[in-house]
């Protein structure tokens, strides 16, 4: 831009773009403007989840022991997975985004399709860690009652130290909320699907997929926290649950 | 005409490949028990897949000043909430605080 002032900088002549608000001076303003907008909005999820995570902090450290043993009883290989396709995930989303920069219908469609794929497939695995963990009653409040299953599939009691109750609390609430945002990302890659679909983004206007991915990308962020912190903290004690 | 920069493929598929190798590095690194270093090496290769996110993903590299310093902010007011907190939770034992 060699030219940013303000009764010029659309150049002379030039005609604005239909998608240009008239609050803006240019385009490459209106998307700077949506960038900062959408982070100060991210600022405040990294404060939301900042909240858990501290209060995941004081209890590890109220209960060593209760949040080890605890932890072991997560399965790292589904973990695991689960943090590989949604770095997947985040890369289908950089490229549905770049796809818009470089003028490709075709490429955002089916980069926007491949991201949904991932993020229901995420969903899907979290189901079943979910269904086993009701399964072994390791769900805090009126249904814990902590159990170990046998090879043979009997379900014998497990004892766990004190705070294992507070580390599910946090475990569910925590991949919960998280889940939770994944499900709204899910809703949102469906109207940007949509709206690539009709043509709407171009190299001159691709706002709106560029901010949905910038969410996209966060919520990978956070579970990126969550699996060494929930899932590897116990690895090394074996899984012999 | 925007001025936006455009990320190479192999840029991406670069980062991936780095993510996706630190997800399994920190996988088999957790399988051992490195006593009090567990937690930091979980957590240095955890930021390092979030900054690799952030810096490339996001495109945070390519945006304003004022957009990086609103970035950077937010996660420094997370330490600044993570250092409070527990100046206060670890440091109550040594008053001796009933009920701590």
């Amino acid at each position: 831009m060699a030219d940013s002032h303000p009764s010029t900088a659309l150049g002379a002549g030039a005609a604005a773009h239909p998608k240009l608000q008239h609050h803006f001076y240019n385009m490459d303003q209106q998307l700077e403007a949506s960038i900062l907008g959408m982070w100060i909005f991210l600022v405040t999820e990294i404060m939301f989840f900042g909240g858990l995570f501290m209060a995941y902090i004081v209890y590890r450290t109220a209960y060593p022991d209760g949040w080890a043993s605890s932890s072991q009883l997560l399965n790292v290989y589904l973990g695991g997975a689960n943090t590989l396709v949604l770095i997947c995930s985040s890369v289908t989303m950089a490229l549905a985004v770049r796809s818009a920069q470089v003028g490709s219908r075709r490429g955002q469609i089916v980069n926007l399709m491949l991201t949904m794929l991932f993020g229901t497939t995420f969903l899907v695995v979290k189901y079943f860690e979910y269904a086993e963990k009701f399964h072994h009653g390791l769900v805090p409040g009126a249904l814990w009652n902590p159990q170990h299953e046998l090879a043979d599939g009997t379900l014998v009691a497990l004892a766990l130290p004190s705070g294992s109750q507070i580390f599910f609390s946090l475990y569910f609430i925590m991949t919960g909320i998280h889940a939770l945002h994944m499900v709204v990302g899910l809703a949102l890659m469906a109207i940007i699907l949509w709206m690539a679909w009709k043509g709407r983004f171009s190299p001159q206007y691709y706002g709106p997929i560029e901010v949905s991915g910038l969410y996209w990308h966060f919520v990978d962020i956070v579970w990126i926290f969550l699996f060494p912190l929930l899932y590897l903290l116990g690895f090394h004690l074996g899984q012999g649950h | 005409m925007s001025s936006a920069h455009i990320t190479p493929v192999r840029t991406y598929v670069a980062v991936f490949g780095a993510l996706f190798v630190l997800t399994i590095v920190t996988a088999v690194v957790a399988y051992f028990d490195l006593k009090f270093m567990n937690t930091f090496v979980a957590l240095t290769i955890a930021c390092t897949k979030a900054t690799l996110v952030v810096w490339y993903f996001m495109g945070v590299r390519y945006n304003t000043p004022l957009t990086k310093v609103v970035v950077v902010a937010g996660f420094f007011w997370l330490l600044i909430l993570f250092g409070l907190g527990m100046s206060d939770y670890l440091t109550r034992p040594w008053l001796g605080v009933p009920g701590r």
